[in-house]
């Protein structure tokens, strides 16, 4: 084993831990003798079944921190936790959240960190993997020093599969004084209404690009998505262009899937994009440009206008 | 109401990258441009400044060569001024080095909010700001799809997996915005001839009290160890829709027992 402790960052949704959480834990199984986890909100105590099945034997719990964003006091408590646990890599997911505690655990530990991770070797030590270059290419890395290295990991670079470990056991992280660093406060949440699966836990994802000519026609993407009981998806160009929210991109800037279909709806396949989504297992492409560098990574690829190919395909289903 | 907004200039993305062979470093030696994700900050910090009547916009980004075309942008945008941090110490600088360094230009200028972008094109870490926060002993919020001033407020929209948090901070604070926030604006030809008189502070690493050490690929606490071709991803059928096209991807979907 490379190493003794590895602590993992697990971050929690009301439904328990989320995927990638679990991913990092079935990962650190793999590179340390030792697993730990800290996690932190209400429902860490309900928590603790699943994490210790994933292989955590404790779980280090940072408390209810309110309405605070979590950057601050997260990290405070990771401060402490890393000093007295003796563990010398914490895993974080790479998320909203978990890029603010590694960058305020970074600058307090003076330890630098490794971001955008989607592969972790044991060769004698822990060395990383980062795409560069939309993907073509494969960055491997390792911390010079002697400081606990912080990797930062991409959702989907490791499958989650349960240990049948035992619950962890749940132990309170101390989490310092709040100072002027963790006066930013949360005043109001807003939940978008989304139904069907999560785009980066769906079996299958449908997205759309701007060759979908207008943001109506985003329509079909829905419509597609729910019939294949799947998840619409979307390029940069038209979350920019505001036709559908964020959380609908995939990519570089956005999110990384990997379902067992990908069918792409008038995107062109730029690195940005391909990084998010070449990883799926099977990918089918509609455009109508024979050139399009999508078609470098599709299974099934169809030079076809997406205002005919779409709507006849959602016709198809529905006739099912 | 004075903003600082870090701007990183970058090579163009549009053109191929490559790496420098004896480093494995982003070769940057070429001309750099404003990155585009910064010209979010520097048009939400015009607003803001704008709006608040009074104060100014001041630029802050390390680059190397003493490169400016990508600060005259922004200069060009508004921004009353920039400072510089340019030095041969820097190169292989890791991203807490970087937030070292603008941390301490950010302390020769007064402030009461700190903009950057959620990540940068060519580098994404999109750990630095957050670090810059933490070196300055500020609170920080990122993802901020809206920016609002409210007295000695700042009130942010920001992002989250499930829609968004309202969040507020007292100032001074520094907070990353994501593309879309605002619209850049495009320098007008008068903008562009004002530029190139306004101030640019260029400053070295000695001039900031850091150490050589602290930086560069000295101070990195990191090393990349070697770069490899990702495996490629062979091309399956490639068809020409003759009205078959949706049936096509049926029959695809029955093979895999998904329909
Ligand atoms: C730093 C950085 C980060 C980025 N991150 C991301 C990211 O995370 N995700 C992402 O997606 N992009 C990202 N991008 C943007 C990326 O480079 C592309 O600009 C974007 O993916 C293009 O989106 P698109 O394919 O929808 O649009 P376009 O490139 O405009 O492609 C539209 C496609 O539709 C086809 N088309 C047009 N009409 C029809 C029709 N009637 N029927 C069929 N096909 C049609 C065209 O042939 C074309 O191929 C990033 C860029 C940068 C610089
Ligand atoms: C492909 C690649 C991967 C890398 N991975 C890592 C890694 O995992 N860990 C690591 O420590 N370093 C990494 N680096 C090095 C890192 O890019 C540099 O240290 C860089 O100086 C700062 O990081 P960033 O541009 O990635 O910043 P980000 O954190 O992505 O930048 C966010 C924002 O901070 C501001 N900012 C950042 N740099 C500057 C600047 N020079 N001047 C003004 N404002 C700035 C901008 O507003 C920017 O948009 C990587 C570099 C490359 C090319």
């Amino acid at each position: 084993m490379a190493i003794d402790k590895i602590l993992v960052l697990v971050e929690l949704t009301e439904n328990g831990p989320t995927a990638v959480s679990l991913e990092l834990l079935t990962a650190a199984r793999g590179l340390a003798t030792t697993v730990e986890a800290l996690s932190w909100g209400p429902g860490v105590q309900a928590a603790a079944a699943t994490i210790g099945e994933y292989g955590a034997t404790t779980l280090y719990d940072a408390g209810d921190i309110g309405g605070a964003l979590p950057g601050v006091p997260v990290a405070g408590a990771l401060v402490g936790v890393l000093q007295s646990s003796g563990a010398s890599a914490v895993l974080i997911p790479t998320s909203y959240d978990g890029r603010d505690i590694a960058g305020r655990l970074s600058a307090k530990l003076n330890a630098s960190v490794l971001t955008n991770v989607t592969g972790l070797n044991d060769d004698g030590g822990l060395t990383t993997e980062h795409p560069i270059f939309g993907g073509t290419q494969i960055a491997h890395a390792k911390f010079t020093g002697s400081a606990v290295g912080i990797y930062v990991i991409r959702a989907k670079s490791f499958a989650a599969e349960s240990a049948g470990g035992a619950a962890a056991a749940v132990v309170a992280a101390a989490v310092p004084a709040a100072d002027a660093t963790g006066a930013a406060t949360i005043v109001a949440r807003h939940v978008e209404e989304r139904t069907g699966p999560k785009l980066d836990e769906a079996a299958v994802v449908v997205s759309g690009g701007r060759g979908l000519g207008s943001a109506d026609n985003y329509s079909w993407i829905n419509d597609l998505a729910k019939l294949l009981n799947g998840a619409p998806g979307a390029s940069r160009a038209i979350v920019d262009a505001g036709w559908v929210p964020y959380s609908h991109q995939v990519g570089q800037t956005g999110k990384t899937v990997k379902p067992t279909v990908y069918l792409a709806c008038g995107i062109s396949g730029a690195t940005q994009h391909l990084v998010g989504m070449k990883g799926s297992k099977n990918i089918i492409a509609i455009n109508k440009d024979q050139e399009a560098p999508i078609f470098t990574v599709a299974d099934l690829g169809i030079v076809g206008d997406v205002n005919k190919v779409v709507p006849a395909l959602i016709e198809a289903l529905k006739g099912r | 109401m004075n903003v600082v907004v870090c701007v990183k200039q970058i090579p163009d993305p549009a053109a191929p990258q490559s790496l420098e062979a004896s480093t494995n470093t982003l070769d940057r030696s070429g001309k750099l441009i404003l990155d585009d994700s910064d010209a979010y900050g520097v048009e939400m910090a015009l607003q803001l400044v704008d709006k608040a009547g009074s104060g100014e916009v001041t630029l802050v980004s390390m680059a190397p060569n003493g490169e400016v075309s990508g600060l005259r942008t922004a200069l060009a945008m508004g921004a009353a001024k920039a400072i510089l941090v340019s030095d041969d110490a820097l190169k292989g600088t890791d991203a807490l080095g970087t937030a070292k360094v603008l941390a301490a230009a950010i302390k020769r200028t007064e402030f009461d909010l700190i903009l950057a972008a959620t990540e940068s094109s060519d580098g994404y870490t999109g750990t630095t700001p957050v670090q810059i926060a933490e070196l300055l002993g500020l609170p920080s919020i990122t993802f901020a799809k809206s920016v609002t001033i409210d007295g000695s407020t700042v009130k942010v929209d920001r992002q989250t997996e499930s829609g968004y948090d309202e969040v507020t901070s007292p100032l001074p604070a520094l907070v990353t915005v994501t593309a879309g926030v605002v619209e850049p604006r495009y320098p007008s030809f008068k903008g562009i001839m004002a530029a190139k008189s306004k101030p640019v502070d260029q400053v070295t690493v000695a001039d900031l009290g850091l150490s050589a050490s602290d930086v560069g690929a000295a101070g990195s606490g990191q090393t990349i160890t070697k770069v490899v071709d990702a495996e490629a991803r062979s091309a399956g059928e490639i068809v020409v829709d003759e009205g078959d096209g949706a049936q096509r991807i049926v029959s695809f979907l029955e093979n895999l027992k998904l329909i």
